[in-house]
């Protein structure tokens, strides 16, 4: 079965969602991404115990900086999905890509120093 | 010593002291703490004068008890560590002193955190023990805190408070007992409305033979309102207000209230006068001063000696 | 260790304002372990600084370094070549590495980016207390080794106050009493004789009361 999403979407594989680090996302906006959200395991599956559940907390204190930077705390998003829901998968790409449609492009972008 | 002040008097006769307290104004209106002391005039032996309680600004305490005693009141000036160190704390114990006062209670002080001044800076140099230990030192062994000579002492009687209603009770007594070897010759208690804890404390006090050194007086506060009482309750830090006395408040039509909370404070009294080792009342019917003599006239302590 | 915690990031923008050719320090020691001044928090605020000032349409360069240390002559040093390079440092070192990088390059404005908040000890992960005032005489052999001079929010050394409440401190219910868990050990040991003991006024001349302090050991220096 091949499920479509939406093709603005760049996915990066990591092992866990919990390797992901807050510089990680921060380098994403400054390289000009629109958006970053996080795709997890359900809470209680994970491989590494607990990585979805911090990478959770991680987003929290993430949405905090981007809000201070102006970039705006609704441009970062975390799911937990199971690995056995691909259609769940594309449903959560084209809202994730219809939200920061409607939010516009990363403000960075506009301004050129 | 040299002449005693008027709860001292009353102490030492044997008779049951009955004292009151008195806020100061926040603003200069000495003739605020007047009408305040008219009104406890002849009903109380000393009027306790509270030292920016709660942390929040008032005219000082010892400018506010000196009027007191202008007017034949016999005052208990309040100090607390929290606004001055050992420097200033003994030079105004020297002044207080000198302008008659005779009694000095010596609390640690509510954290400025509750007050008007959050943002202060707090002392607490010292404590309230060691408070109690300095001005016993300052009047019997004539020397400062640093054992330089003072010349001549000052003549003080000097108190101290407790909280006979927090749990675990016998540190409670325990603290006593060391404000007593400290130096404390009476202790005014906070408001008790729990008289079961109460009783427990004093059992313990007596056990350690402190009754015989300290004069308890214990304290009492009628409630005027439920909402009083609730707040009491809630937010006084160490305020033990049990669920039966508001129970018994809010069982009356809300016009009868204060008479019934004047009722419960003047039964209060009457227990506590049959405690042993208790050897007085404090009552602390703060911004409420004007009903203090009637509680006196009901609770059959008047006129006083 | 000395804790601290990030400065409200407006106000680090305000600060730096004048400058545009900014580095922003960290440092490797205490600040590194609670997480607000090690080299992953400076990649992390530069990123920040960068996104901020480029919204604000103001042309700014930030680089990022972090050295062992920012009170030790030794690892200053290695900036000797680049500072002035930069028209100001954002250090996200304590008060001391500030100072001190300032005092060493007096010519390059050195900024605070964190308060210098407490000396303490990681409670549990992303949480820490304080333990330490640093008073210059330790009585933590007399109070059951619980510090009644930082952790008793009056400082009183013949407790518990009146405001001690289910070993609570009257200040905040979340707080534990210093008194009460001093008191809690002396009973656990048998010794409640020793809280009978009233403790004398302290001598807080060791403490910062008495000055700045200086420590010295002559068969150290060179
Ligand atoms: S007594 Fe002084 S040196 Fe010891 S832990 Fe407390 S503040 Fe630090
Ligand atoms: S409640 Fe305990 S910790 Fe708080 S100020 Fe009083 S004695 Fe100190």
């Amino acid at each position: 079965m091949r499920i479509s999403y939406p093709t603005s979407i760049k996915i990066i594989k990591v092992p866990c969602t919990g390797r992901v680090d807050i510089i990680h996302i921060l380098k994403a906006f400054e390289a000009g991404a629109d958006g970053v959200y996080l795709v997890g395991c359900l809470e209680g599956d994970c491989h590494y115990l607990n990585g979805n559940i911090r990478a959770g907390k991680r987003v929290k204190y993430i949405k905090k900086l981007l809000e201070e930077t102006g970039i705006g705390s609704d441009r970062v998003s975390m799911y937990n999905v199971s690995s056995a829901e691909g259609m769940k998968f594309a449903e959560i790409a084209r809202e994730f890509t219809e939200k920061i449609k409607a939010l516009g492009p990363n403000p960075l972008k506009l301004i050129r120093v | 010593m040299s002449t005693q002040g008027n709860l001292e008097r009353v102490l030492r006769s044997g008779g049951f002291v009955v004292t009151a307290e008195c806020g100061p104004p926040r603003g200069v209106a000495p003739d605020m703490i007047r009408k305040k002391g008219e009104m406890l005039k002849g009903y109380v032996d000393a009027v306790n004068v509270t030292d920016n309680q709660t942390a929040v600004v008032r005219m000082s305490s010892l400018a506010s008890s000196v009027i007191l005693k202008d007017m034949g009141i016999d005052p208990v000036m309040q100090m607390v560590c929290r606004d001055r160190n050992r420097i200033a704390i003994q030079s105004d114990v020297l002044g207080a002193a000198a302008l008659g006062i005779k009694n000095i209670l010596c609390l640690s002080g509510d954290h400025q955190r509750f007050g008007d001044h959050k943002g202060a800076k707090n002392v607490f140099d010292i404590d309230s023990v060691q408070l109690i230990q300095c001005i016993k030192g300052m009047r019997d062994d004539g020397r400062f805190l640093s054992g330089e000579e003072v010349k001549p002492g000052p003549s003080i009687f000097i108190g101290c408070v407790e909280n006979p209603c927090i749990e675990p009770l016998e540190i409670r007594a325990m603290r006593l007992a060391k404000k007593t070897s400290a130096g404390a010759q009476f202790c005014q208690t906070q408001c008790v409305f729990n008289l079961g804890s109460f009783e427990r404390w004093m059992e313990m006090v007596r056990q350690l033979h402190l009754h015989e050194k300290v004069s308890i007086i214990a304290g009492v506060t009628p409630l005027r309102s439920v909402g009083m009482a609730n707040y009491m309750k809630k937010n006084v830090p160490g305020m033990d207000v049990p669920d039966e006395l508001i129970d018994r408040l809010k069982g009356v039509p809300k016009e009868k209230t204060s008479e019934e909370g004047i009722r419960i404070c003047v039964e209060t009294i009457e227990r506590l006068m049959g405690i042993e080792g208790v050897r007085g009342i404090h009552i602390m019917a703060i911004g409420w001063e004007d009903v203090v003599p009637e509680i006196v006239k009901l609770a059959g302590l008047y006129p006083r000696p | 260790m000395i804790v601290a915690d990030r400065k409200p990031f407006d106000e680090i923008i305000k600060m730096l304002a004048p400058y545009s050719n900014i580095l922003v320090l960290g440092c490797n020691e205490c600040v590194t372990v609670c997480a607000v001044g090690g080299a992953k928090e400076v990649a992390i605020l530069a990123s920040q600084i960068r996104m901020r000032r480029m919204t604000d349409g103001v042309k700014t360069k930030v680089d990022e370094k972090t050295l062992e240390r920012q009170c030790d002559t030794e690892y200053l040093e290695e900036l000797k070549d680049v500072i002035g390079s930069y028209d100001a440092v954002l250090s996200l070192a304590c008060g001391c590495g500030v100072q001190f990088l300032g005092e060493r390059y007096i010519d390059t404005p050195v900024l605070p980016g964190v308060n210098t908040t407490f000396m303490g000890v990681t409670e549990k992960q992303g949480f820490w207390t304080e333990r330490c005032q640093g008073c210059g005489n330790c009585v933590l052999d007399r109070t059951m080794g619980i510090c009644p001079v930082t952790r008793c929010a009056k400082s009183i050394f013949n407790g518990p106050c009146g405001g001690s409440w289910g070993g609570k401190c009257e200040i905040d219910k979340d707080l534990p009493c210093a008194w009460h868990l001093i008191i809690e050990r002396y009973k656990e040991r048998g010794r409640m004789d020793a809280f009978m003991e009233i403790i004398p006024p302290k001598d807080w001349s060791t403490a910062r009361d008495g000055g700045p302090r200086k420590r010295h050991r002559e068969d150290m220096e060179i």
